[in-house]
């Protein structure tokens, strides 16, 4: 592979852009692999790309029933953030923001992270109070965030109503490391350095069985064949209930759609994210200059990626309230995907009842921001057999345990 | 836009009518029950690609629990039925075999 640089683009500017290769091959699958991956979004290529960066294995197929990215990691609006109030959240989330810091480097590839500063309006004295608590617990873990009052809100976002007259803002929590990053450019970095080591992104290629034999998984159906594998790690979102179907065991999970859109371009206008949970909506300007917008899960299981329209039209009135000058701005596209929620809003990340199968899923509404971590601490789950310190506590059987790690208490929505 | 018939007031309600409750026919456990059956009954769930059976109440209407046979991957509906029940009707499992002849059953 030939590394992308400033010389890079001299070169090619002097031969009509001739010269550039395929980011990444599509190899023919073959028998058998020491690895298989279900599932070529971020969370799937993050787990591949670590399993070869950081205990060399490269004999590794990553499947994929559609195209590379073309679920939930391209239908995200692009939030990071690790401002989480449990420890085991602000653990992974924030060991994955770091890792997007130097995404761009380490990849190769632009991911066109942009740490702008990100904002949780606080609209209720209820939840002044919870994101108090979070700062403090957040200082503890390590991970900087503030609290900051309407003046300074206002200040970071001219375009802001601050004295609404339901909901003011009484102040926010502030992380100045957060921000957005191009979701394609994560997947296709990923993609690219994975099959720059060897490894093979089979796309168009649906897993329809799991065959295991004692407890072990020794391959998988597909509909380009059987494919033979030492381990299997399955990373695929909405479809985790099916798959693990597939693979005989039962997962805390249901599948409902969530839903985002975009406005036509219009001049810069916010440099910062703002999130407001009470009427839960969120938004943010692309580098395109359409504004990034969207809000809660729908409420019925689904798997069609596609929404219900009432949530859309009940996002933006509470937008609008919140950013009165957006009254006008037309929306230009809307989509839908099917968002994996568990029943304590946190992830799994997990061993499975099959000795060499393992589960990464459960990301729910917010996996887009997790992606670095959740891939390595998938692939270290994956590599040694045993969770490391950023999985253990995301195990499957806490819920029968009671160990929650309750994010959806701590942010009062879906995350 | 999801539209379900109330089966108590007989009102064809759309979606903001209506609140969704999750999975119906779950089995309940009280104390005593051991771990893996409060896990069954509070957390694991069939979460089924086709079709399912769901638990809505009509919030801006009467304000009965009700019953719904519906299919998650083309959000058909096949009916709605009464709450008093622990398991589907056979006129619903009827429709419901008519239209999915591959469909496996409740299990």
């Amino acid at each position: 592979m030939k590394r992308y640089s400033v010389f890079a683009i001299a070169r090619e500017a002097l031969r009509y852009h001739q010269g550039w290769e395929k980011a990444w091959a599509s190899p023919a699958p073959k028998s058998s692999y020491d690895a298989i991956i279900i599932g070529a979004g971020g969370h799937g290529l993050a787990t591949a790309y670590y399993l070869g960066k950081n205990y060399g294995i490269t004999n590794v197929a990553i499947l994929e029933k559609g195209w590379l990215g073309g679920g939930n990691t391209g239908r995200n609006t692009t939030i990071i953030r690790s401002n989480y109030l449990q420890d085991p959240s602000a653990a992974i989330y924030n060991k994955a923001l770091s890792l997007y810091e130097d995404l761009s480097q380490d990849l190769n590839y632009n991911v066109m992270f942009s740490p702008r500063g990100l904002l949780m309006l606080a609209q209720t004295h209820h939840e002044v109070r919870g994101y108090l608590r979070t700062v403090h617990a957040n200082n503890l873990q390590g991970v900087k965030t503030e609290w900051i009052g309407p003046e300074k809100v206002k200040e970071l976002v001219p375009i802001i109503n601050i004295d609404g007259p339901r909901y003011p803002v009484l102040g926010a929590l502030y992380q100045a490391r957060g921000g957005t990053a191009r979701h394609d450019a994560v997947a296709w970095g990923y993609a690219r350095a994975c099959s720059a080591m060897g490894m093979d992104i089979i796309q168009q290629c649906e897993v329809t069985g799991v065959r295991s034999e004692n407890g072990q998984v020794t391959g998988v159906e597909t509909t380009k064949g059987f494919i033979g594998t030492k381990k299997l790690g399955i990373v695929v979102a909405g479809h985790s209930g099916q798959v693990a179907d597939m693979a005989g065991f039962r997962l805390p999970v249901e599948s409902l759609a969530l839903q985002a859109l975009v406005s036509e371009p219009i001049k810069p206008c916010m440099d910062v994210v703002v999130m407001a949970n009470t009427v839960h909506g969120y938004m943010s300007q692309s580098d395109k200059g359409e504004m990034v917008i969207g809000g809660g899960t729908d409420g019925f299981n689904n798997f069609t990626q596609r929404g219900s329209f009432h949530h859309i039209e009940e996002t933006l009135r509470a937008l609008v309230e919140t950013f009165p000058m957006i009254s006008r701005l037309k929306m230009l596209r809307q989509w839908g995907g099917i968002v994996d929620m568990t029943g304590d809003r946190s992830p799994i990340i997990s061993k499975t009842p099959l000795g060499n199968c393992f589960i990464n899923c459960g990301w729910g509404t917010g996996g887009f921001k997790a992606i670095p971590g959740s891939g390595w601490a998938m692939a270290e789950l994956m590599a040694k057999g045993e969770p490391g310190p950023l999985a253990a506590e995301f195990n499957m059987w806490r819920f029968r345990e009671g160990q929650f790690i309750d994010e959806s208490v701590a942010a009062g929505v879906a995350h | 836009m999801l539209i379900l018939e109330c089966p108590y007031c007989g009102v064809k309600a759309e979606e903001t009518e209506l609140s969704p409750g999750g999975e119906a026919h779950l089995k309940r456990f009280g104390p005593g029950s051991t771990g893996e059956e409060f896990e069954a009954y509070m957390f694991a769930r069939k979460n089924p690609k086709g079709v399912h059976f769901e638990r809505w109440r009509h919030a801006y209407g009467c304000g009965k629990w009700f019953l719904a046979a519906r299919c998650t991957a083309t959000l058909e509906v096949f009916g709605t039925y009464s709450a008093q029940t622990t398991e589907p009707p056979a006129e619903i499992v009827e429709k419901i075999k008519a239209k999915r002849p591959d469909w496996k059953g409740t299990k």
